[in-house]
């Protein structure tokens, strides 16, 4: 299982690279793994909206489940992956590059300190496939 | 062989049905309204007639093979339903029809609404519902409309179990309402902490489903019912499982304001493909007045001394959501639930319950030691184990399933619910023997020694069925629902 020790994560097995102010949000190498084959991916955050923290900004749609992405941390959007809406598979085979989901403008960085660095979240999945 | 489809098969110029002289004049239409092409095959009779029933041969069926499709409940249809269902004076019926020549079909109607009232311990039932999400959202309706005729406009907060149907956040959010969900603790219970977290004045009620999607009845449902109450919510009870409950426990007795039945699942009317489906509601006495418009009540009593029997007649509650479906609903299945219901009397359907629980622990006893059981307790008319062995890293609980096709088994529900990896989820129901269940266990167990010894036999099953493994992928992305025959393009 692939887990870059870079991102910071959510429970809800989001990732989120943080460069400065910005933020690039995704779904994990566990979470597509989970799904199975992706079939749709649709992106539900609008350019520009200000979302929360918790927030869902996209679903993905796999042959076995469809799941709702959350932001790790709140801010505007500033870029969408129009991509995944053809190439949804995408999610299954490079998760934390060409799969990424939105950009956003971080309205609060200091909500990321209550995310999972990659050891926590590794050990979070542990627990789970247990 | 594959089949073709019927446009393949079309020769033009045959002709498969004669229409009868006409006793009414010629009618004219409108010159731009009438065209001289009509592209649909054209077949004799008995090649449609030899089609078709090739077609329903492919198919698997509670008719034809034992069908353990956790959460849907699918119980042998008795074939009583149908001689019942064809009486001349039920079938030949028009909705439309005044009342007093349709007093059989209404008094059938009132009866079913009072033996569902019984069943469940409530006060008042409509039938509209079309099936049992269609309950659902009507129930919820309710819930809404209950509040905000109390002036309590704030509550617009529905919680939902991680172990509810999946149809329990879909049809909330129909209504207008934000679903929540909730996490189960770790007996497959309703965590209390995190109900508690949520019951303030925002909460409008609570779906709950008992016994969940794990088969198991929630140890707590007293304490979550009074905690909901408590905070000013409701409670509804999805009643997709009753087939666990009947004659043993009334989910109004238990503090649940609303629940609806599938007709067709508990009430034994036909089910996947050969519906449609029904959603009976049924509330408390606080609740009656909501009901959707029209219900059957008894419009003028009769008097039993000199044999003249009440009047039956479509009422509108009071404070009535409206209508929500055309007519009465679906008065076919009805006639069968009833029928069901007079069949097996308060006594049997007591043992349907007990039978469907018996039976679902007998299974499980028989896989636990070769399957792995998450939440393993007693469990009700329903188990979900789980389709993966650490020893046999490739095969996934959809291997297991496609496998069990090859030996006439209809495969049980999979990742569903998504709280357990790799899930299968079976429900028996009552109707099976004992040799049908020692069967399918045995099969089970041997997938599962194929799956250490052989695991490309069940990467590549099924081997007997007329197609094999399907592309799920494929089926999922590229969405060609029709084929355009020769004849009919451009």
């Amino acid at each position: 299982m692939n887990i870059p020790a870079d991102l910071k994560y959510s429970e809800n097995d989001e990732w989120i690279r943080i460069e400065g102010n910005t933020g690039t949000v995704g779904i994990t190498d566990f979470a597509q793994d989970q799904l199975s084959d992706v079939v749709f991916v649709e992106i539900i955050a609008e350019q520009d909206e200000e979302l929360n923290q918790g927030d869902a900004c996209a679903t993905v749609e796999s042959v076995k489940a469809a799941a709702d992405v959350y932001l790790p941390v709140g801010g505007t959007i500033t870029e969408i992956n129009e991509d995944l809406l053809d190439t949804p598979e995408l999610v299954n085979t490079d998760p934390y590059g060409e799969a990424w989901m939105v950009k956003i403008e971080l309205s609060d960085p200091s909500q990321a300190d209550g995310l999972l660095d990659a050891d926590a979240y590794q050990k979070h999945c542990e627990v789970r496939l247990a | 062989m594959p089949e073709h489809l019927m446009c393949e098969l079309s020769v033009p110029g045959r002709v498969g049905f004669q229409y009868p002289e006409s006793d009414v004049p010629a009618a004219q239409l409108p010159e731009d309204m009438l065209r001289d092409d009509l592209p649909l095959p054209e077949l004799a009779e008995i090649d449609v007639v030899r089609y078709f029933t090739r077609l329903s041969q492919l198919n698997h069926s509670v008719d034809t093979g034992f069908y353990p499709l956790g959460s849907c409940t699918m119980k042998y249809n008795p074939k009583i339903n149908e001689e019942t269902a064809r009486i001349q004076g039920f079938a030949n019926l028009h909705p439309l029809q005044p009342i007093e020549t349709s007093q059989g079909a209404l008094a059938l109607m009132y009866h079913l609404q009072m033996w569902l009232n019984e069943i469940g311990g409530f006060a008042g039932t409509s039938l509209q519902p079309a099936a049992g999400a269609h309950g659902e959202l009507t129930g919820v309706l309710i819930i809404r409309a209950y509040h905000r005729s109390r002036g309590d406009t704030k509550r617009n907060k529905i919680l939902i179990p991680d172990s509810a149907h999946g149809t329990n956040p879909a049809t909330s959010a129909m209504s207008g309402l934000q679903v929540i969900e909730l996490r189960s603790d770790d007996r497959g219970n309703v965590d209390l902490d995190a109900l508690r977290e949520h019951c303030d004045d925002t909460l409008a009620g609570l779906m709950l489903t008992n016994p969940n999607t794990l088969g198991l009845f929630d140890e707590n449902v007293e304490e979550v019912n009074r905690l909901v109450h408590e905070a000013g919510g409701l409670i509804y009870g999805d009643g997709a499982n009753m087939n666990a409950l009947l004659g043993i426990i009334r989910p109004g007795d238990i503090g649940f304001d609303v629940l609806h039945y599938n007709l067709h699942k508990t009430f034994s009317t036909p089910h996947g493909g050969g519906g449609p489906g029904s959603g009976p509601v049924s509330v408390t006495e606080q609740l009656v007045d909501f009901l959707p418009d029209p219900v059957v009540d008894i419009i003028e009593p009769g008097d039993e001394e000199s044999g003249v029997p009440p009047l039956y007649g479509l009422v509108a509650p009071n404070k009535t959501i409206g209508r929500v479906k055309a007519f009465q609903g679906h008065f076919g299945m009805f006639v069968r639930a009833y029928t069901y219901i007079r069949m097996h009397g308060a006594e049997g359907l007591r043992k349907v319950s007990e039978n469907a629980v018996l039976n679902a622990n007998y299974l499980l006893a028989k896989l636990r030691d070769t399957y792995h059981i998450p939440y393993d307790r007693v469990c009700m008319h329903e188990f979900v184990a789980e389709g993966r062995w650490a020893e046999a890293p490739d095969i996934h609980a959809l291997d297991v399933a496609k496998r069990l096709m090859d030996f006439n088994f209809h495969p049980p529900t999979n990742y569903f619910p998504l709280i357990v990896h790799e899930s299968l989820m079976i429900e028996p129901t009552e109707t099976e023997s004992k040799e049908t269940l020692d069967a399918f266990a045995k099969t089970l167990i041997q997938i599962a020694e194929e799956a250490h010894s052989d695991p490309e036999l069940l990467k590549s099953a099924p081997h007997t069925t007329p197609f094999g493994r399907l592309d799920e992928v494929k089926a999922a992305k590229e969405l060609v629902l029709c084929c355009v025959p020769e004849y009919a393009r451009g």
